[in-house]
């Protein structure tokens, strides 16, 4: 957290109180009650940058890779999301079992996913779009970093693309 | 052969699988994060132009812990390529490489295709649609979907959570379609 929430911003997310809206998301549902400085978030750079080494390294952000996993012509992504969804459950069963806390000594929460028809509408379109770039969004910020600079392209209009659902999401079936 | 050697071939899918995996723990135990990565796209556009739209009216420098996260994951995409770079041309399938020869992409040397995504293509229809069409899709689809790769098929699949699994089986619809049915006319044009 950068800084106290002033009033103007408080008020703001008062208005927007829609629970659903949150909890649509990874987002804004674990909010720690502990004050820290902004430079405390750079130890989240660091997670990622390792992870933004493994990616680039088990090439899971090439466009190739991508197409081979679609044309079932490989195993390799198949290998990669399977065994991380593992070690992923196994961890989060592991917390769960002995209440691991955070560093900090807070509780460690989940937060259940609710379904709605964006799962499958938004969950096709996007799969879609992976077919074409051949990245996820994780994969855009690493390949822009490998140096493949024409991907800030596609990264900008990800954003755009984020932008106009927000625009347009009272009026999407959910 | 040593560590630094070995360390630069492309690693194998029982490293790199458990390694990502191990993401969930270590956001979870550092601040009590859930890995997700496609929300950044929604705090860059609450940060830059939320526009008074209601999805993008939050305090997102609460959330300034994934964009800390997306930068760090572009810098170690900087730090592969400069200091860990395998030498060699990436190593796909023969069936890929016939296939792709069709449209004219012949060059593996980098893991993004450079003859389809570049500046001077972006103004072409094909780089048009690789590029802008594509990244639209992605930035617009996942957070219709609530999520991505990282969000629902890691997160959400590690937690047990059925929605995520529809989601990461309709990802993985939308992906198969695209590659085998529509993609060939995208590249041939």
């Amino acid at each position: 957290m950068l800084q106290n929430p002033d009033a103007t911003t408080e008020q703001q997310v008062a208005e927007n109180t829609d629970f659903e809206v949150r909890s649509l998301d990874a987002m804004c549902v674990n909010e720690s009650r502990i004050e820290h400085k902004w430079y405390d978030n750079l130890k989240y750079m660091v997670v990622g940058i390792l992870f933004g080494i493994v990616f680039v390294k088990a090439e899971i952000v090439s466009w190739f890779r991508i197409q081979e996993m679609f044309k079932l012509q490989s195993f390799h992504m198949y290998g990669v999301i399977g065994s991380a969804v593992m070690v992923g459950a196994i961890s989060v069963w592991l917390i769960k079992k002995f209440n691991i806390k955070t560093i900090d000594g807070e509780p460690i929460t989940f937060h259940p996913k609710t379904f709605n028809k964006g799962q499958i509408i938004g969950g096709l379109l996007f799969g879609l779009g992976w077919g074409i770039t051949g990245a996820c969004p994780g994969p855009l910020f690493a390949q822009i970093g490998t140096g493949a600079t024409a991907v800030i392209a596609t990264l900008l209009s990800a954003i755009a693309g984020t932008w106009v659902y927000g625009l347009l999401r009272e009026k999407l079936p959910h | 052969m040593n560590l630094i050697e070995l360390i630069k071939q492309p690693w194998p899918w029982y490293i790199a699988g458990p390694l990502i995996g191990l993401t969930v723990p270590a956001l979870l135990i550092l601040g009590n994060k859930s890995f997700g990565i496609s929300s950044s796209l929604r705090h860059i556009c609450a940060a830059c132009m939320p526009a008074n739209i209601p999805f993008f009216k939050y305090d997102w420098r609460k959330e300034a812990w994934n964009l800390f996260f997306v930068a760090g994951i572009l810098l170690g995409g900087f730090i592969a390529a400069h200091l860990l770079a395998n030498p060699e041309p990436i190593m796909v399938h023969p069936d890929l490489v016939a296939s792709l020869a069709q449209y004219g992409i012949t060059d593996y040397s980098n893991l993004v295709p450079v003859q389809l995504i570049n500046w001077e293509a972006l103004t072409t229809p094909r780089g048009f649609v690789m590029m802008v069409v594509g990244g639209f899709l992605v930035g617009f689809g996942t957070r219709y979907a609530g999520g991505c790769t990282s969000g629902h098929s890691i997160m959400g699949l590690s937690t047990l959570q059925w929605p995520s699994l529809i989601a990461t089986i309709c990802f993985m619809i939308g992906g198969f379609t695209m590659v085998n049915v529509i993609l060939p006319y995208i590249l041939a044009l």
